[in-house]
């Protein structure tokens, strides 16, 4: 049990060094990594956006409620942007992120491969690492960063709806103090490579997921849910890891 | 009917060499010699699950034999780097069974996937090599339509076109007629006929049926248990009156590939002492 379970992390290690080297070949294929972006970023726009303003929203009732009690309410634009941009965002948007995309490209591939189709392209001598596995981990790459930001965005954009237009904050409070105490490279590009580390770690578990699944529905559907599971703790694990180094 | 473990011919475009396989635990093949001759439709048949498909993918490098040598054009292929292999199986068609279109695509775009990736043309070019093939297999009409609106027998001609949009050397065959009616079966047998008498390519097919099979092959392998236990024209083999071939091509249901997969003793299995054998349980 343990076993096979060191062996799928081996494995899964293995496969991030094929992809890596698939690559620079990749790039002959690039118009398939835009339609990739488009797809895994551009397609995700609905439900982050959603999701970005009602988290804001969530987060400016239950702060401003918070800060209240401190007499603090001044403070609401600073720790709603702060909790969105260290935190929040990225890790939302990823959870997201592995549900909507990463699930997709497990399913695609997983059905690729039941289908003989990623047989069919080694067999016409285009790699399927090259051709499928490298573009859609660089579109994650791509894509979950600006999904990361969008979601920022919608999130500060709904405690400002909240705290401001519907609990009489003043509009110039919130956003002067969050203008102020909000540090670009400490908040908000931290919160990016994080976001970035995100990506490339769902990515790597979809595409591993599709790629190895047995060819049968059962495989197809166990690999779509371990792509969830997986994602989640390992996103969660690693953001632990990564905000103690970056603190 | 010549000697099955000594093939003769040295103008083989593809010759294998003791080859030896075991997957999953189960001993596959146990030293299969071939040769395919060039510009002929060598058939290599069999009862299920004798690894036909799998020496398909052992001639194309999909998969590592334990031992053996496998030459085409002069190339041993499991001894292939990457690079070298891809350049080879350019040279190459395969037909899936399941013909494997890519379900994204339409079918032009399916056909004229394999020039897109490795040649520069102008679009011009491609798509007037696309629809000669597409011609060639009667579906010029459907080159608009998408996978999943093709019945099985399209899809295998749409396969077919993309396995020879390049003009291979060598194209293989897996289970081409399975799955279809027998007008689509006429039309496929009389592709995989025309293909290699205008265009000279040398084919392996991979069926079970033999009536199909001996219209379109000018040479039978049998393989069962691991090896290759007859070989010759499909008139030989009709002929010949060897266990093997009898069975096979007779049609009977018992010999020397057995009915019963093996298993522990019946009686046993069934819960009665050993001694105490019921009648017919053998």
């Amino acid at each position: 049990m343990i076993g096979d379970a060191l062996a799928q992390v081996g494995a899964c290690g293995l496969f991030l060094f094929q992809i890596l080297a698939a690559i620079p070949k990749s790039l002959r294929h690039f118009r398939e990594t835009i339609r990739q972006i488009w797809f895994v970023g551009a397609m995700s726009l609905v439900i982050i956006m959603t999701c970005g303003l009602f988290v804001g929203m969530v987060l400016g009732l239950q702060l401003y409620y918070v800060l209240s009690i401190f007499g603090g309410t001044a403070a609401l634009g600073t720790v709603v942007s702060l909790s969105l941009y260290r935190e929040l965002g990225p890790v939302m948007t990823a959870l997201l992120f592995a549900g909507r995309a990463g699930t997709s490209i497990t399913a695609e591939i997983g059905l690729m491969r039941a289908t003989d189709q990623l047989s069919a392209m080694e067999m016409m001598a285009v790699d399927p690492l090259a051709y499928v596995a490298a573009p859609r981990f660089l579109a994650c790459i791509v894509a979950m960063p600006l999904l990361a930001c969008v979601f920022n965005a919608l999130g500060i954009m709904g405690a400002h709806l909240v705290g401001v237009s519907w609990l009489g904050l003043d509009n110039g409070t919130f956003w002067s103090n969050m203008t102020s105490s909000v540090d670009v490279w400490k908040d908000v590009v931290n919160g990016v490579w994080k976001s970035v580390a995100f990506g490339a770690v769902i990515a790597l578990i979809a595409v591993f997921q599709g790629y190895t699944t047995p060819p049968t529905s059962e495989g197809v559907a166990y690999a779509t849910t371990r792509t969830v599971v997986f994602s989640s703790i390992v996103v969660l694990a690693l953001d632990f890891v990564m905000t103690a180094f970056l603190m | 009917m010549t000697d099955a473990r000594a093939p003769q011919n040295s103008d083989a475009l593809v010759q294998v060499r003791g080859l030896r396989t075991t997957l999953g635990g189960k001993r596959i093949f146990e030293g299969i010699d071939l040769d395919i001759p060039r510009g002929k439709v060598t058939a290599i048949m069999g009862p299920s699950g004798t690894g036909k498909t799998t020496l398909l993918r052992h001639i194309t490098g999909q998969l590592m034999p334990d031992a053996g040598e496998i030459r085409v054009d002069g190339q041993n292929v499991p001894a292939l780097r990457r690079n070298a292999l891809f350049d080879l199986r350019e040279k190459i068609g395969f037909l899936f069974q399941n013909s494997a279109l890519l379900t994204d695509f339409t079918v032009f775009e399916n056909v004229a996937f394999p020039l897109r990736k490795h040649l520069k043309l102008p679009e011009e070019l491609v798509r007037n090599i696309v629809l000669t093939k597409l011609q060639a297999v009667g579906l010029r009409g459907a080159a608009e339509l998408m996978p999943s609106e093709l019945s099985g027998g399209m899809a295998r001609r749409v396969a077919l076109a993309r396995a020879i949009i390049r003009d291979p050397m060598l194209i293989l065959y897996d289970e081409p007629f399975s799955g279809l009616d027998p007008i689509a079966l006429n039309q496929v047998l009389k592709l995989i006929r025309t293909l290699n008498q205008t265009l000279g390519i040398t084919s392996i097919l991979v069926a079970h049926e033999f009536a199909a099979v001996s219209r379109a092959a000018d040479l039978v392998y049998l393989i069962a248990a691991g090896k290759v236990v007859a070989r010759g024209t499909p008139e030989e083999l009709t002929h010949d009156d060897s266990p093997w071939t009898k069975q096979f091509f007779g049609g009977e249901a018992d010999g020397p590939v057995p009915f019963q997969y093996p298993a522990r003793d019946y009686a046993a299995d069934l819960g009665f002492p050993a001694t105490a054998r019921p009648a017919g349980a053998a």
